[in-house]
């Protein structure tokens, strides 16, 4: 049918639709790729993609550094730093996943949204791709956080199955907040009204969790709200799982909760591509 | 792999409504359109913003659905099919569809993979796309430091990275310089010839419909108000036609053009008359006479052979250019 030789195997009836588990997985590296390579091509974002955590540990580990201090406060070793690593790890997954649907507003405003909508890529991939390549900044970002904290003097006697743990809870509050933005973005497409939502979203659930207090101290009805807060699910089981004796029955409802919370968002963002396309 | 004549592309009563959004009545977009192509021929849709042929790409390259009606793409129901569909046909969108934070080769390379190629297969692919499209000396440079021209010449190489059936350009060529538009032309004719690749483009250039496609669907809201080759949609209109630009809008210059014999599709707009007649040499001294018995100034007069900007007149009732010039403003 063409007169130019080439080797390549094209789309023909007989060759689509096959191996459709593997090309899911596939496409969803792709899209991945797609997004580390724009990432590491803007050397100032993503260097101040790892110096902004150093920075909240730094700045929130003086800034509240008395707080210990407050009766009711509790820390398994008295050292602040120690108490908000986790919290500081889990914050710095939230903001930046936050930020994730910005991807998909410059993909509208440009062609390429349109362009792989009408290509092979599933929209599951797509949603995969996004959230994997927010993980995979939030893992950069918690060794960075670990790094600075042990050189800084922090320890963590649980920290064999905690570290894992931690940097496991902060992937799943990336995958949480990421599937959220990615699923605005299709709904509103517009970079301000993510902005907005964001923003008004963002903010209530970093300070009604532990991330950086025990809410032990705050009034009752924030510990009320903090049971429902999946920030608050993420802090708790990471910093319950670097503490010297780990209670699991705190830690593993808590993931099962995040992983379970992870699964219905990014099936809710995928679905919301049909919304996006009824706006073409 | 498909016969000759066969039926490439088929739209058959399209409906597309959108709402009007804070009280306002529904937008109908699509009202009944009905298109086919040949495959392996080149159709255009000619009309204005708004007249629906964006709609009518997207709903056959699976973006959108219609409210009713039918659309296949190589013999796929798109409607039903949508994931099969999306392996035989390319979009080349009216915005830019590369990333421009990757290369011309990795813009290419990663949409081959994306549509099935293998990674090696892609990358023989995407050598071989930016060699027909000059892009050679720039594959390994960032897309954002390209030119419009070079961008979008990557825009259609991307679309073309699978070999697609079918292909959609919607507006290819808006924007662009003479030159990389003389250059576009030159490859999507070579596309229709050679590779006997489908093509349907829209355009807001007649010059471009005229130049380049096999048939025309002239497209007015929301339906095709004629098609034909474009000799065809010519034909139909007899003789030439007289342009007269007054040196000032006058009301007086209708009615006394109405009093020439043998003129026909009399119309002004603003300071410019339009009119055919079976020979514009021996009307062009009837028309001047009767403009300037009525006292109208006249700048110039141009006898034409009909061109698709009459034949859109004719049925869309409005010259083509000065419509397109107000959506421009």
């Amino acid at each position: 049918m063409t007169t130019t030789a080439s080797p390549a195997t094209f789309p023909t009836p007989r060759n689509i639709g096959k191996g459709k588990p593997a090309r899911f997985l596939v496409h969803s590296g792709y899209v991945t790729v797609r997004s580390v390579r724009s990432l590491l091509r803007q050397p100032t974002f993503a260097v101040m993609t790892l110096i902004q955590p150093i920075i909240w540990l730094l700045l929130f580990g003086q800034l509240f550094r008395n707080v210990i201090h407050i009766p009711g406060f509790t820390t398994a070793s008295g050292n602040y730093l120690e108490f908000i690593t986790p919290g500081v790890v889990v914050m710095t997954a939230l903001f930046s996943s936050g930020w994730a649907g910005t991807i998909y507003i410059q993909d509208m405003e440009r062609g390429v949204m349109d362009r792989l909508l009408a290509s092979p890529v599933s929209r599951g991939a797509m949603i995969v791709g996004t959230v994997a390549y927010q993980s995979i900044t939030t893992i950069a970002q918690t060794v960075v956080i670990f790094v600075i904290a042990y050189a800084s003097g922090a320890r963590f006697p649980g920290a064999a199955a905690g570290i894992p743990i931690t940097f496991l809870a902060a992937c799943l509050i990336s995958v949480v907040i990421a599937s959220f933005s990615d699923a605005v973005a299709l709904l509103l497409r517009q970079q301000e009204a993510l902005i907005g939502i964001s923003q008004a979203i963002i903010l209530p659930l970093q300070f009604l969790s532990s991330a950086i207090m025990d809410t032990r101290v705050a009034p009752a009805w924030v510990r009320d709200v903090a049971r429902f807060n999946p920030v608050d699910w993420a802090a708790t089981a990471s910093r319950a799982a670097l503490s010297a004796h780990t209670d699991w029955g705190v830690v593993w409802p808590r993931l099962g909760l995040l992983l379970a919370l992870s699964v219905v968002l990014g099936w809710l963002a995928t679905r919301a591509f049909g919304n996006y396309q009824r706006s073409l | 792999m498909s016969t000759p004549r066969a039926t490439a592309l088929n739209a058959a009563d399209l409906v597309k409504t959108y709402p009007g959004g804070r009280g306002a009545p529904p937008v109908r977009a699509l009202d009944g359109l009905t298109v086919q192509a040949a495959s392996g021929s080149v159709l255009a849709l000619l009309g204005r913003n708004g007249a629906g042929k964006s709609a009518t790409v997207k709903i056959l390259t699976t973006l959108a659905r219609p409210d009713s009606g039918h659309a296949s793409v190589a013999g796929i129901d798109v409607l039903r099919d949508p994931d099969r569909a999306r392996h035989f046909i390319g979009l080349i969108a009216q915005k830019s569809s590369s990333d421009p934070l990757a290369t011309g080769r990795e813009n290419l390379v990663l949409a081959g993979c994306i549509q099935g190629l293998s990674r090696a297969d892609a990358q023989v692919r995407a050598r071989e796309l930016l060699d027909r499209f000059d892009l050679g000396d720039a594959a390994d440079r960032l897309v954002r430091t390209y030119s419009g021209g070079m961008a979008r010449k990557l825009d259609v190489a991307i679309g073309l990275v699978h070999r697609p059936q079918v292909l959609f350009l919607d507006e290819p060529t808006t924007g662009l310089d003479p030159e990389a538009r003389a250059q576009l032309w030159a490859e999507i004719g070579r596309l229709s010839k050679v590779e006997h690749t489908t093509v349907l483009l829209t355009t807001h250039y007649l010059e471009e419909a005229d130049q380049l496609a096999d048939r025309v669907a002239i497209i007015d809201a929301g339906r095709v108000v004629v098609d034909g080759t474009p000799d065809e949609l010519k034909r139909d209109l007899r003789g030439d036609s007289v342009q007269v630009d007054l040196a000032a809008a006058s009301q007086a210059a209708l009615p006394a053009l109405r009093r020439v014999t043998g003129l026909r599709d009399i119309a002004a707009d603003g300071a410019r008359l339009r009119a055919r007649a079976d020979s514009g040499a021996h009307a062009v001294p009837a028309v001047l006479a009767a403009l300037d018995a009525a006292g109208v100034a006249v700048a110039s007069v141009t006898i034409a052979r009909p061109s698709l900007d009459d034949v859109y007149l004719r049925h869309v009732g409005r010259a083509f250019h000065d419509q397109t010039e107000e959506a421009a403003a």
